[in-house]
């Protein structure tokens, strides 16, 4: 389904972050990124939302060339992918409610469809209650539960999570785990960035391992 | 379909209002200043508008004075009556003879010592006509016309003032054009700038609204419908700082016909007018937030 041949990425300053990735990701997989810090996994992963462009190769997605994709494409790509952010990216001068719903928004939903789904995706991540919260006001869990009910409520096909278990212990980290688990399970593709070996050990998912901007075996 | 693009379109409508209210003393003196800009124009326009019609009216009869030769016979005169009564251009004429204008002169006051040591009476015979000839070729071509008569010593305009006013009138509608395109580019930097202002604040929003799938017309729509509202808001200040001008001239007017016995006074802004005025103001707007989130959005586009 995602499909990476011989991609490198060099960033404006030269700098090489991704160097000739050769990658099969099929449909439905689940699939871990993991690496060193400055390995290239967001570069990686942005590159399959055409949030940065290869600098060669090419990226095929569902038989679409994303290297080609014309700039008008690129949010209807984006809106088969939920993509929850390393940095997060919520905006903090509106509430929980109105965060999930923006994607719904961009797509065009009506008002009933979107705050049934807005509530629905709330649900699935435990966040219903603190619905007319400001983000401001969540704990550092809640707020990452609150990037992934923006990242699931349009139901995308591909779901990415860039670092999701980034600062938070291993209880929780195990519980978003699960619930990625749960997304998979309904035949949506997963992949995950990270770097806590402790999330890795007992997954029968496939590993990659980038190191210096290159895939190891 | 078709009810989810409208409500779309409501609902950001209702959130430009929203947030043209949210600052009401900015956008109120955004409008004002707009809205004057636009009245300044507008308002001589109208002014030109309403002496253009005065001056029509005097116009639509231009007068000419036939000064004839002197030692004409009877037969002479009965010729050029004929000729006039025949010219199609000629809508009226009144003879004046020697006599009876030597008699007008010496009934205004201050003439009458002057004419009293005259041994002869030095003025000609005259005919004085209305022409239907409304533009000054026309007149003039009929001028040209009556001059190679041979009864005729001297044709003159009685109007060369509606030719001045003409003049002058070329030169006012000239200056309206000019004051209009600079005004109406100050507008649209007006407009530029404050939808410069808007996309600042709202830079995060809008980034992340484009890495999660939204196109440049769903990131530009509240922008537009804000500019072209606030165009609109700004033709209605305009519209409605030209009717308190006219409305106070018009008061001053009063005693100005009383002295001169004269009927005038400034219509206001017809109908179409006024939805000329609203519907390009809006364009303003609409196209100073277009050039401006066109050339802001460019530089917050993620590469
Ligand atoms: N916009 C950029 N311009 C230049 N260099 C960049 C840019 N973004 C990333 N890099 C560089 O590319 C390399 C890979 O960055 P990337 O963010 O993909 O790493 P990562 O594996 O996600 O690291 P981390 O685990 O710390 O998030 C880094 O050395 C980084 O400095
Ligand atoms: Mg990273």
């Amino acid at each position: 389904m995602i499909i990476f041949k011989n991609v490198s990425k060099r960033y404006a300053d030269g700098y090489v972050a991704l160097n000739n990735i050769d990658l099969n990701i099929d449909a439905g997989e689940m699939i871990f990124l993991t690496g060193h810090s400055g390995a290239g996994k967001s570069t990686l992963l942005k590159l399959i939302a055409a949030i940065e462009r290869p600098s060669s190769g090419t990226i095929t997605i569902s038989g679409q060339n994303i290297a080609q994709l014309k700039l008008s494409a690129i949010p209807y790509l984006r809106r088969q992918i939920g993509f929850i952010f390393q940095d997060h990216k919520l905006l903090f001068d509106r509430n929980v409610f109105n965060n999930v719903s923006l994607p719904l928004q961009i797509s065009n939903f009506d008002n009933k469809t979107r705050s049934s789904r807005v509530r629905a995706a709330l649900d699935k991540v435990g966040l219903l209650k603190k619905e007319k919260t400001m983000p401001i006001a969540l704990s550092g869990g809640e707020q990452q539960r609150l990037c992934i009910a923006r990242a699931i409520v349009h139901r995308p096909n591909i779901l990415i999570a860039d670092e999701p278990t980034g600062n938070l212990d291993v209880a929780y980290a195990r519980e978003i785990m699960s619930m990625f688990t749960s997304f998979n399970q309904v035949g949506v593709t997963v992949m995950i960035s990270t770097h806590d070996g402790s999330l890795l050990e007992d997954t029968q998912h496939r590993i990659l391992v980038l190191n210096q901007g290159k895939l190891a075996a | 379909m078709i009810r989810t693009w409208i409500t779309q379109h409501a609902f950001v409508l209702l959130h430009t209002l929203k947030s043209l209210f949210s600052t009401p003393m900015t956008s109120l003196l955004s409008i004002i200043v707009m809205g004057i800009a636009m009245s300044l124009p507008t308002g001589i326009y109208i002014v030109m508008k309403n002496v253009q019609s005065a001056a029509g009216q005097a116009i639509d009869l231009p007068q000419m004075s036939l000064f004839l030769k002197y030692d004409l016979t009877p037969q002479d005169l009965a010729n050029i009556r004929k000729r006039l009564e025949e010219d199609p251009n000629i809508v009226s004429f009144q003879y004046v003879s020697k006599e009876a204008a030597l008699y007008q002169l010496q009934q205004s006051s201050g003439w009458t010592d002057i004419t009293i040591h005259l041994s002869r009476n030095p003025l000609p015979d005259t005919f004085i006509l209305h022409t239907q000839a409304s533009s000054s070729e026309s007149l003039e071509q009929l001028r040209h016309a009556m001059q190679k008569w041979p009864e005729i010593e001297h044709v003159q305009f009685d109007s060369v003032w509606i030719e001045r006013l003409h003049e002058l009138l070329k030169l006012g509608r000239f200056m309206i054009l000019m004051l209009a395109i600079f005004l109406s580019i100050a507008i649209i930097a007006i407009m530029f700038n404050t939808i410069r202002l808007q996309i600042l604040t709202q830079q995060n929003e809008i980034e992340i609204s484009k890495l999660i799938g939204a196109t440049d017309s769903f990131i530009r729509r509240p922008f537009l419908y804000f500019g072209t509202l606030q165009g609109f808001l700004s033709g209605v200040a305009a519209l409605m700082i030209i009717a308190f001008f006219i409305e106070k001239l018009n008061e001053e007017l009063v005693g100005l016909t009383r002295v001169y016995h004269i009927d005038f006074h400034l219509q206001h802004l017809s109908v179409d007018d006024s939805l000329s005025l609203l519907i390009f103001s809006a364009c303003l707007g609409w196209s100073g937030a277009r050039i401006s989130v066109a050339s802001h959005l460019w530089q917050i586009e993620p590469r």
